[in-house]
């Protein structure tokens, strides 16, 4: 789809707040309100803005610990590459399961409450799915979610 | 602290955060207006932090996405941050997290395309400081993304 440089700013500004409403929107960047409406369901409809993300406090909801795990298949060809997905998206405290190629197969996302609760999800449900060979875990210290090419003049 | 209501709006609002106070006070059996303070007073209270719209960069033409697992050459004092800084005014950065573990820094990068992404990684990633290892996981696609606590 084609962008012009409001409809990147306009996706900019969602991104900061998704609960500004058309007519902010078009206040900001000097748009009516019923051209900054158009514009965003043109956006919506074109799959740019997939969804509208609830932002939590994590801590404060007593989840302190989370950790990026790299899972690699142990027995490759005999596991349906179905079934682990379908076992892993299961589980609640795995919020993002990502495939990809390199060191290893997947790429998991894993909240807990503290060490100790996700230690008891990696064993118990994370190493008792099948086909689970290496796992690597690394805990996540600090993150930051940029804008990425919203950010800055466009290339 | 939270009660079993708090949760129930929160799981209702993580799965759907435009839900109009009518509807959301139906799923969880409370009136318009106990729904709608409970909201707010955890608004207040920094539980939520807004929300946002999620990005879709694969419609907008960026079809090549990366997670660079970088380590970092720790026997400098400003390693760390003078790593970030630099990785922060990369544009085709979107997310940077920092770790106890085998890798200190994990950067996700999008790309329109592979000699797009050949040439981020060249130019832009192999000029950031004091990496000691980098390792790249091309994503092939995404099985769940939801991001949602399991409260």
């Amino acid at each position: 789809m084609n962008l012009d440089e409001l409809d990147w700013e306009i996706l900019k500004a969602l991104q900061a707040d998704g609960r500004l409403s058309a007519g902010a929107v078009g206040r900001r960047l000097g748009l009516s309100q019923p051209a900054a409406w158009r514009r965003i369901r043109r956006l919506r409809e074109a799959g740019a803005i997939s969804g509208q993300r609830l932002r939590l406090d994590a801590e404060k909801l007593g989840f302190g610990v989370t950790v990026f795990l790299g899972v690699k298949l142990a027995t490759k060809g005999q596991v349906s590459l179905e079934d682990f997905e379908r076992a892993v998206s299961a589980i609640p405290e795995v919020q993002t399961v990502e495939h990809v190629l390199g060191l290893y197969d997947y790429r998991l996302r894993v909240t807990a409450r503290d060490l100790a609760d996700f230690e008891r999800v990696l064993r118990r449900r994370i190493m008792a799915l099948p086909g689970v060979g290496n796992v690597e875990a690394n805990v996540l210290l600090t993150e930051e979610r940029r804008p990425g090419p919203l950010g800055g003049p466009l290339g | 602290m939270l009660d079993d209501h708090d949760r129930r709006i929160l799981r209702q609002l993580q799965a759907e955060p435009t839900l109009k106070a009518a509807e959301l006070a139906e799923r969880v059996g409370l009136s318009a207006q106990q729904a709608w303070r409970r909201v707010e007073r955890m608004e207040r209270e920094g539980v939520i932090r807004g929300q946002e719209a999620m990005i879709d960069w694969e419609a907008l033409g960026f079809a090549v996405r990366v997670s660079l697992r970088i380590t970092l050459d720790k026997t400098l004092p400003r390693a760390f941050d003078e790593f970030l800084e630099a990785a922060r005014a990369v544009r085709e950065v979107t997310e940077i997290q920092t770790f106890l573990g085998r890798v200190d820094v994990r950067l996700e990068v999008i790309a329109r395309d592979m000699g797009h992404w050949t040439g981020i990684y060249r130019e832009k990633i192999m000029a950031l400081p004091h990496i000691a290892d980098i390792e790249a996981l091309m994503h092939v696609s995404r099985i769940k993304v939801q991001e949602a606590l399991p409260v």
